[in-house]
């Protein structure tokens, strides 16, 4: 592990190289985005911090039963004529979008890294890139739904929560397929993350979108409630916790709304004794460590062929002595802080959990920054399919480590979890991995990479992950009636 | 010299592949259209469901590891071995739904006709469903349909015959396995059906009966933690159940197809919605390269 503001790590030293926060502009407090408009909310505000640092970096509005109501009567009366638009017009305002996504991707990638602690290698690469390539992906099917297999009505007005994770990003996978389909909608971004939502409401101004079009309510867990239990809703759709999944879905029950649903995961990475070695150690570290684990599709599991344990183990932890951790507007950093505080004590918990139950816990020795968020990226092994570290989800940089012997006993493993978000496959062997993936219970299996996402691909779980998908064709279902 | 005495069969639960009587012992009076007492059909029980959904989770593996030509080939035989019996569905449509022999026969050529259409859907719906995705990287991208697993089906309550197959084959042509609460007050159409099924090469466990009450029975399947989807058609307009059912489904995120206002016309075109309710979406992803 080499902490970035160590001098003491192994391997290469490096120069800080610190993208500049200079290009972006906080403002000391943000409204709720109503009708086109910012506007001060009926409730409360809260703040909102750098996860790195713990500075505090905006006040947020934090919307109440009346501005959820407020928001939702929004999009009721901007849904028609959206709907009405033809769909080569709605095309050409999430075209607008898009581009200027891309124009203005440093400034996004910068705010994200501040607001949510993930490496600005991450967002600028991975969360802006894509989100404004979901923008021009479901441009293009505004007016080609007649083909799309699902008829071309679109369902009113959407309630979306999304986590915080990937804040940008979530809010591209929900925004664009709903507008795509002539929706309107109510998007609450993540308690700990809205500054790239609240960002993303100045570029819906700039590309003179349609009031009411896209509503966006900052707030926490009540707003969200409120959001999704309004009768004037037609769909509701969240990414975030199982937990809450169930909540939401106990709270549609009865009703006429549709809903999607992504939640958690746990996949299992399976590493079989033919696998190209270093090549699945690359596999494994981004399975985990990308965006500090804090990623619902995380291979969480390893599942290693016993008789490469040892030489697999090796390679794995001199790897992971290479990455570097901190300042997430460090260039080199791979490793950025945990998203909240609260999270970096479940991830604490859980993995004390993990010691009391006799897994044995390897970390490499780094300096942790004294003020934020951190945990360092830590490996168990000698963990067993009970073991609560092998079955609930931990959200953070803590890969659980088991072994199997035979290609069955990894399928069976694997599938012996609640969830069936994803999984992956390493192996030389063609025949093996059709077979693995064709009998493991995931929605996305990924053979020799891992964590790869496009606009084009669907996404979503099995079982206890949810139901409905994202992206691609099929995200498109979601939308439409 | 006196009339033969008939021999009359007892109407049983279809679990497994066998015909069990109700583990409970309990039996309730099945009528005719008119009100007459036909037979005593088994009353099913919790464990009896219990019982049946393990069934069906030890049928699933294997189903859905069929290719889907063979089961294809094993609705199609279904469909033969009802047409085979088509005296018998019609006697049953008559005494259970009170229809004319002539209408009775009609329904049954359409249930008929509709297992020949699920069952050439079996290798037809991943290539209509599924898709290739031109990913923006070296990846060979492809998304397919999977069966959702073991589904809880509730039957239509007045269409005993043919919307009884109207709900069972789009589930299991898929590669589902099943667990059906038949209509209350008409069993006996779905326990001629059990018999077909028994003869038809499908493997014991892929469908599973349950003659009895469905607001009795659904609430323990509801809450099963190994059931992977619900339907609730069969309790058409019948709103507060569908809704206390459907809260339990949340508890494992069960896939629900809620219940419809009122009972469908079974005679329409289906389209594919009865089988993508209970598809599940798999992606698969490989680099390409040299």
């Amino acid at each position: 592990m080499v902490s970035t503001s160590s001098t003491t790590g192994r391997g290469f030293e490096y120069a800080p190289a610190p993208e500049s926060r200079a290009i972006v502009d906080i403002k000391p407090s943000y409204g709720l985005f109503i009708d086109g408009d910012f506007v001060d909310g009926h409730g409360s505000s809260f703040k909102t911090i750098s996860p790195a640092t713990e500075e505090v970096l905006a006040e947020v509005a934090e919307a109440d039963d009346a501005d959820v109501d407020a928001a939702v009567k929004a999009a009721r009366k901007a849904q028609k004529a959206w709907a009405r638009m033809p769909g080569s017009e709605r095309a050409k305002y999430l075209y607008r979008i898009a581009r200027i996504i891309q124009e203005r991707s440093r400034e996004i990638a910068v705010l994200e890294s501040i607001d949510n602690g993930k490496p600005i290698k991450e967002s600028r690469d991975v969360d802006v890139p894509i989100a404004a390539a979901h923008f021009f992906y479901y441009a293009g099917w505004a007016d080609k739904l007649e083909y799309s297999g699902f008829g071309s009505t679109p369902l009113g007005v959407a309630g979306q929560v999304i986590p915080w994770n990937f804040p940008l990003l979530m809010l591209a996978w929900k925004i664009a397929p709903a507008l795509a389909c002539g929706n309107t909608v109510v998007l609450k971004p993540a308690e700990t993350t809205p500054l790239t939502a609240l960002l993303f409401a100045e570029i819906c101004q700039q590309a003179d979108l349609p009031p009411g079009v896209v509503n966006l309510i900052t707030g926490a867990g009540g707003t969200g409630s409120a959001l999704v239990s309004h009768p004037g809703i037609d769909k509701v759709a969240f990414t975030g916790s199982t937990d809450v999944g169930r909540i939401i879905a106990k709270a549609v029950a009865g009703t006429d709304k549709r809903v999607t649903l992504e939640l958690g995961g746990k996949a299992a990475n399976i590493v079989f004794d033919d696998a190209a070695l270093d090549q699945a150690v690359e596999g494994i570290v981004n399975g985990i460590f990308f965006n500090q684990g804090h990623v619902c599709c995380a291979g969480s599991r390893l599942l290693v062929q016993e008789n490469i344990f040892e030489d697999l183990l090796e390679r794995l932890k001199r790897r992971m002595s290479t990455l570097r951790m901190g300042d997430p507007l460090d260039k080199n950093t791979d490793v950025g802080a945990i998203n909240s505080g609260e999270q970096l004590m479940r991830i604490r918990e859980l993995s004390e959990i993990g010691d009391a139950e006799g897994a044995e816990r390897w970390e490499v020795a780094c300096d942790l920054p004294t003020k934020g968020f951190w945990f360092p990226p830590t490996l168990f092994t000698g963990v067993s399919q009970a073991h609560r570290i092998a079955r609930e989800e931990i959200f953070g940089p803590v890969l659980s480590v088991l072994t199997f012997r035979t290609p069955s006993e990894a399928v069976a493993k694997a599938n012996n979890s609640p969830f069936g978000l994803s999984a992956g496959i390493w192996t030389e062997k063609g025949s093996r991995i059709l077979q693995m993936a064709s009998e493991l219970r995931a929605g996305v299996v990924w053979a020799n990479t891992f964590n790869k996402f496009d606009p084009t691909s669907p996404f979503g779980g099995y079982k206890e992950s949810g139901y409905g998908r994202e992206g691609g064709r099929h995200g498109l279902e979601a939308y439409l009636r | 010299m006196t009339d033969r005495i008939d021999v009359r069969k007892t109407a049983k639960l279809y679990i497994g592949g066998a015909f069990p009587r109700s583990e409970s012992g309990h039996s309730y009076e099945v009528t005719d259209a008119k009100g007459r007492f036909v037979a005593n059909a088994a009353l099913a029980s919790r464990k009896d469901a219990r019982d049946a959904v393990v069934a069906a989770r030890g049928a699933f593996h294997g189903w859905s590891g069929r290719t889907a030509y063979n089961r294809g080939q094993i609705l199609y035989r279904v469909a033969e071995m009802l047409e085979d019996r088509r005296p018998t569905f019609v006697a049953a449509l008559t005494q259970a739904e009170g229809l004319t022999a002539a209408r009775a026969a009609k329904v049954v050529d359409a249930t008929v006709d509709r297992l020949v259409w699920y069952a050439g859907w079996a290798d037809k719906i991943t290539q209509v469903v599924g898709n290739a995705n031109p990913v923006a990287g070296p990846f060979f991208n492809l998304s397919s349909p999977e069966p959702t697993g073991v589904v809880a089906v509730l039957a239509p309550q007045e269409s005993s015959l043919l919307g009884l197959v109207s709900v069972i084959a789009p589930a299991i042509v898929t590669g589902n396995t099943v667990v059906v609460v038949t209509s209350h007050e008409r069993p006996l159409p779905a326990v001629a059906l059990s018999e077909v099924l028994a003869t038809s090469d499908l493997p014991g466990g892929v469908v599973n009966i349950l003659t009895g009450s469905a607001a009795t029975i659904a609430p323990w399947l509801a809450s099963h933690l190994d059931v992977n989807a619900l339907d609730l058609t069969g309790i058409a307009g019948d709103h507060d159940l569908a809704t206390e059912l459907e809260r339990s489904a949340a508890d494992n995120l069960k896939r629900v197809r809620r219940a419809p206002a009122a009972e469908p016309d079974w005679s329409e075109d289906p389209g594919i919605t009865p089988m993508t309710a209970f598809l599940e979406t798999k992606t698969v992803w490989h680099p390409m390269g040299v």
